[in-house]
């Protein structure tokens, strides 16, 4: 018998860290499973070498701060980091854009404020923009669907040098994401229903087969992990659904202001990290609001965010930037977003009643 | 009336723990025979401690005072049975601290005498409410629904508060715990009236049973009991902890919170566990005091698990050999409910009048994991039926910043544990608060120590200088009027002298 003198209660919901991981993995599984079959081995690697070298980032960051490397390693929260950084990648990108984003996600981005649970920004969007940022070539560089098991797709060898660099040889089909085409012809003075013709398809988008980043360019399978992370309430509703809400209640006034040049809603939402950043990246429990009010503004922020730097910003896509910004207002709305105390008013003091109102 | 529809209330956060009822629930009630010593602790309430009247070697019949309460929140104690008191020394309790508590040691004869008791009955509604109240102190009656709180206290309530209805609680939130439910399908009959009798205590004409909706066969007896009665009603609350929570469940019921820092008779309600309600009618018509009442014994390692009419002081080793002993070994023994019970120290502890439960939960059942860095998920602020940030408090708690816990709502914790029960990094947050909490009482009663302390020095130093100045002026008094004397017989001389 335990007879250390610990407060109750004596019983304990069936949750832990490390359930919460593994249910969020199992959710990217479907979405993660489609963008390597769809790029191909080289998509495969890069996915293993970011795991890979978060998990050995983490576990030195550990080492060096003298915490137990076992119980905090097996917590999984390194694997899923290098996970959703991986899924945020350009599926071609050569290995050591893998090896500087996970040394940028879990010594930057997380231990060196603390390790987990300290970190104030998401490590994975740390590291993407500083990678961005730092090496625009290699995260810019798209390339089209090469599926598995096609012709088209490289084959074992080629994939290695694909990845890691070594005389690459083989003939990839380069192409734009849509977000960037479309960035690119607006930025010419072509108004959007000329672009319109052949490059929106609904269809497509939604179904992932376009280019994209490793894991994003399936809205369908992204939406139903999604679902399976709000249907174990591992997430709740409030930041997927503000965030979308916010944006297409955006894209929808500026398009029907100006529709030659402000794209409808319908191709915010399935384009780009929309849906991954709404279900998986903004709803990171550690760098968003811990309040539900709080986590419905901190949605409506990253919308809005990501509609106004893909729409008049540099850059094509805004999710990691918008959920950056909104993770360094997290504090400040935790700050000032709390729960009315039982007994009080909103000012703290205690609530009173008319005595003819007994 | 009846069973009642009546509109409910939305109470805020909250948890549905697995509710492991059916373990006894429906299990009638079993009488536990006398052990061979029984253990009656002197502090079985909130307040301070009884005093004892008997001394080493009595004779003591069943029912008899043995220890007299003190001032005004505090009970008194009587013989579970007939005996002889072998013993009044310190002896472990189902405390939290686990620390050893004056205890009479009776040994029992098996004689079961009653004590002669000139009880005789009168009609409880002719009684003035300040006699049926005088009479629940004398029997000992406290809160039975854990928090033992001496109940005269509360039915005087009428006093200083306006009231206008009694709320009766037998949420019974707690996992395993059935206790309230069998009493309230074997005794619906005595329980009811018990309520009538605080209802004319209180005189208030309005009283809800409040019954969690898990409870079918209860709500059924209750509402078939109280059905030609249109003051009483039965309400159907439901499922979800801390329902018991008084504050709940009045805000429950009537879409009221209490106000930070009050009564719910603030409010013009006042609340009586169902258990209390029926030792109430035991004192009122029978004359009987507080001293047995219905234990569950359940958990994962317990054999049979059972609902016992247990005598007060009974050690919780003789219950478990009542549930046919353990399973498996026991890897923690809990007094009352497994959210917001006691660790026992043992089972050599006695059975007290708070102890609704006694449970004994296997490793798989407690389900303690290592504690992890919180993560700030918010699941403890979504699951806080306060409304406070739990996370927070623990925070300023750990590092001893106890002004700030408060500013983060310490005091308005209700200890509940719905924060670590939901807590993904296995927290123990009510550890923390708890922590928190005595420190801060400490804190407290040094100040008011120190307080007390120059005061009383500076009430010394005004006593003393008065002292010396009256020792002066009287000195001063009496040099002149030795003086004056002095004067008086030199001018008496000189004047014999002159007239001589």
């Amino acid at each position: 018998m335990t007879a250390s003198p610990i407060s109750g209660p004596y019983t304990h919901e069936k949750t832990s860290i490390s359930r919460t991981m593994i249910w969020v993995m199992v959710a990217l599984t479907p979405a993660t499973a489609f963008g390597i079959y769809q790029f191909g081995l080289p998509a495969l690697w890069l996915f293993l070498i970011t795991i890979f070298a978060c998990v050995i980032a983490e576990a030195v960051s550990l080492y060096i701060a003298g915490k137990p490397i076992k119980l905090y390693l097996f917590d999984g929260s390194a694997i899923l980091t290098g996970w959703l950084l991986a899924m945020t990648l350009p599926p071609w990108a050569p290995w050591w854009i893998a090896v500087v984003g996970a040394f940028l996600a879990i010594v930057v981005g997380k231990q060196v404020f603390g390790g987990i649970g300290q970190n104030l920004f998401n490590p994975a969007m740390v590291a993407r923009v500083a990678l961005l940022i730092s090496f625009p070539l290699e995260m810019t560089s798209w390339v089209a669907p090469h599926p598995l098991f096609t012709e088209i797709s490289p084959g074992f060898i080629e994939s290695l040098h694909i990845t890691f660099n070594l005389q690459n040889e083989f003939d990839a089909t380069s192409s734009a994401t849509i977000l960037g085409h479309i960035k690119t012809e607006l930025g010419r003075g072509i108004s959007l229903p000329e672009i319109w013709v052949d490059t929106f398809n609904p269809f497509s988008l939604a179904m992932g087969t376009v280019s994209g980043s490793l894991g994003e360019t399936s809205v369908i399978l992204i939406l139903v992990g999604g679902l399976l992370l709000l249907f174990l309430r591992i997430i709740s509703w409030h930041i997927p659904v503000s965030m979308i809400l916010s944006i297409t209640i955006l894209a929808t006034l500026f398009n029907w202001i100006d529709p030659q040049h402000y794209p409808h809603a319908l191709y915010h939402l399935l384009s780009g990290a929309t849906l991954l950043g709404a279900f998986f990246i903004a709803t990171d429990l550690v760098t968003s609001p811990i309040t539900k009010k709080g986590q419905l503004l901190f949605g409506a922020g990253c919308g809005a965010l990501v509609f106004i730097i893909r729409t008049w910003a540099g850059f094509p896509e805004g999710m990691a930037f918008a959920v950056m910004l909104m993770n360094g207002l997290t504090p400040l709305i935790d700050h000032y977003i709390k729960p009315r105390v039982y007994g009080r008013t909103h000012k703290g003091e205690p609530i009173t009643y008319d005595s003819d109102a007994r | 009336m009846g069973l009642s529809d009546i509109k409910l209330f939305k109470i805020r956060g909250g948890v549905h723990p697995f509710e492991n009822k059916q373990a006894t629930a429906g299990s009638k009630i079993i009488s536990v025979p006398l052990a061979d010593r029984l253990y009656i602790p002197l502090q079985q309430h909130i307040g301070a401690p009884a005093e004892p009247i008997i001394k080493r070697g009595d004779k003591v019949l069943k029912g008899q005072l043995l220890a007299n309460s003190q001032g005004a929140i505090s009970a008194p104690v009587h013989a579970p049975t007939s005996g002889r008191v072998i013993a009044i020394k310190k002896y472990p309790a189902p405390h939290p601290s686990g620390l050893p508590v004056r205890t009479i040691i009776i040994e029992p004869d098996g004689e079961q005498r009653w004590i002669d008791s000139s009880f005789s009955y009168h009609d409880p509604f002719s009684l003035d409410p300040d006699e049926i109240s005088a009479r629940v102190a004398a029997a000992g009656i406290v809160g039975m629904g854990g928090a033992t709180f001496p109940s005269a206290v509360k039915l005087n309530l009428r006093k200083r508060f306006k009231l206008n209805q009694l709320v009766i609680n037998a949420a019974e939130c707690e996992p395993y715990l059935t206790c309230d439910d069998q009493l309230m399908r074997e005794h619906a009959d005595e329980i009811v009236e018990g309520i009538r009798i605080m209802m004319h205590a209180l005189q208030v004409k309005k009283a809800t049973v409040a019954i969690e909706a898990n409870k079918p066969e209860a709500i059924k007896t209750m509402a078939a009991a109280c059905a030609d009665i249109p003051e009483i009603t039965v309400v159907k609350v439901p499922v979800q902890y801390p329902m018991g929570s008084e504050k709940h469940l009045v805000q429950t019921l009537t879409g009221k919170e209490t106000p930070a820092r009050a009564l719910t008779a603030d409010i013009g309600i006042v609340v009586h566990n169902v258990a209390t309600a029926h030792a109430v009618q035991q004192c009122i018509r029978y004359g009987l005091p507080l001293i047995d009442r219905v234990v569950t014994v359940s958990g994962g390692a317990v054999k049979k698990p059972g609902n016992f009419l247990t005598p007060i002081g009974t050690p919780v080793s003789l219950l478990f050999d009542m549930a046919d002993g353990f399973i498996s070994e026991p890897a923690r023994i809990i007094g009352g409910g497994p959210m917001m019970g006691q660790p026992l120290p043992g089972t050599q502890v006695p059975i007290v009048k708070g102890s609704g439960g006694l449970l004994a939960l296997t490793k798989d059942e407690i389900a303690e994991k290592q504690a992890m860095p919180c993560i700030r998920c918010g699941g403890c602020v979504t699951v806080c039926p306060c409304g406070l940030l739990p996370l927070e408090m623990a925070i300023r708690a750990r590092n001893n910043q106890l002004d700030a816990a408060v500013d983060f709502g310490l005091m308005d914790c209700i200890a509940c544990g719905s924060c670590s029960y939901v807590c993904p990094s296995h927290i123990p947050l009510v550890q923390y608060f708890n922590f928190a909490k005595g420190a801060l009482t400490e804190k407290q009663r040094a100040k008011h120590k120190q307080e007390e302390t120059r005061r009383l020095a500076e009430s010394r130093n005004i006593r003393m200088e008065a002292q010396a100045k009256a020792k002066r002026e009287a000195m001063v008094k009496r040099k002149a009027e030795m003086a004056a004397k002095k004067a008086q017989q030199a001018k008496e001389k000189n004047h014999k002298e002159a007239s001589a």
